[in-house]
């Protein structure tokens, strides 16, 4: 039985790419007898390539498998590290009417018979690459960042996302500046849930490692030292039904802190 | 130096608490499905029937819709430049 997750925010650069591709490699790193998917649906735009260093393998892409140029399984990039893991890139040439939404719903129906995890990367926007992302997913991730622009688009997307039928979307809270909460600054999780009204599935903190990570195509969640990383694996274990306790978000740059938290193991 | 003393004596909100007042107050416009085009429509139509009744400053005449205890209400501020002894008909 497989789960068709999209991941979607509305705004752009709030780290809809990055959480797929951290979601996905987590996904198919905690159990290995799951297989899982990546589909990139920003067609014209696509990046999850580039976030999980793929970029170099990609010969067909989504655009030649609805247009009958390959089959499924010729346009999929298996990872380099995981062999469960795979990718099927957006084009880059073309764009987001290139696929229709009938035509994405025949290829998730035909890539449920060999996956268990279809994850789909939603462009930003609420256009035709929405709702082509939208349009086969059984269950909805909605990211965001704790600022008023993004909070407002996902509290948007969650009304497109419900009135598509997507019921009760999960929210990640990305890039939460613990320094900026403490004196008052930024939005706690707790405001945007009361805002927004759903389930939070987690917070990821602010973590300049994700950009040393992106730049090598090697997700974070694969980065033991990584806090984002550590986040993105509560992530991926509370989807496979583990219950995680949120984490601390606070820094621990302190000795002490290291010191305590060496203990705690 | 300065921010900091405004924090600290609570001349100033913090910054998260004013980003959620009007987050508040933007998602009622939002999620209240009327488009400003049709909120310009009522206006039309809320100065054509009062326009009757009494002159009205319709430069100033403000209509939007606000939250109080989780209901939404449509507020208007129309003020009135004179009042019309009989019912005109515009």
């Amino acid at each position: 039985m497989s789960e068709v997750i999209v991941i979607t925010s509305g705004k752009g650069g709030v780290g809809k790419t990055t959480t797929t591709a951290n979601i996905g490699t987590g996904l198919a790193s905690i159990d290995a007898t799951k297989k899982v998917v990546l589909i990139d649906t920003d067609i014209g735009l696509r990046n999850l390539d580039l976030v999980l260093g793929l970029e170099n393998r990609i010969v067909y892409d989504i655009v030649d498998i609805v247009q009958g140029n390959c089959k499924i399984r010729q346009a999929l990039i298996r990872d380099k590290k995981n062999e469960n893991l795979f990718l099927l890139p957006a084009a880059q040439t073309k764009d987001k009417s290139a696929v229709s939404e009938a035509q994405m719903q025949e290829l998730i129906k035909n890539l449920r018979e060999e996956f268990d995890y279809i994850i789909i990367d939603c462009p930003a926007g609420i256009e035709q690459g929405f709702k082509n992302a939208i349009a086969a997913a059984e269950k909805a991730i909605v990211v965001t960042t704790p600022e008023i622009g993004p909070v407002r688009d996902a509290d948007r997307i969650i009304g497109l996302l419900e009135a598509n039928g997507l019921m009760q979307p999960k929210l990640i809270i990305n890039r939460v500046k613990q320094n900026l909460v403490k004196q008052g600054d930024m939005m706690e999780i707790i405001d945007i849930l009361e805002i927004l009204a759903v389930d939070l599935l987690g917070v990821v903190p602010e973590d300049e490692s994700i950009v040393a990570s992106t730049n090598r195509g090697e997700p974070a969640v694969l980065d033991q030292n990584s806090r984002a990383g550590q986040a993105y694996r509560n992530i991926v274990n509370r989807m496979a039904g583990a219950n995680i306790p949120l984490m601390d978000m606070e820094e621990r740059n302190s000795f002490w802190k290291k010191f305590k938290g060496f203990l705690s193991k | 130096m300065f921010e900091f003393l405004e924090k600290l004596f609570g001349n100033k909100p913090a910054s998260k608490s004013v980003a959620k007042e009007r987050l508040r107050l933007v998602l009622i416009q939002d999620r209240s499905a009327m488009s400003p085009a049709m909120l310009d429509a009522l206006k039309v139509d809320l100065i054509k029937v009062i326009s009757g009744y009494m002159s009205i400053d319709i430069e100033a005449l403000e209509v939007c819709l606000e939250n109080e205890n989780d209901s939404i209400a449509l507020v208007c501020n129309i003020p009135i430049l004179e009042m019309k002894r009989t019912k005109a008909d515009n």
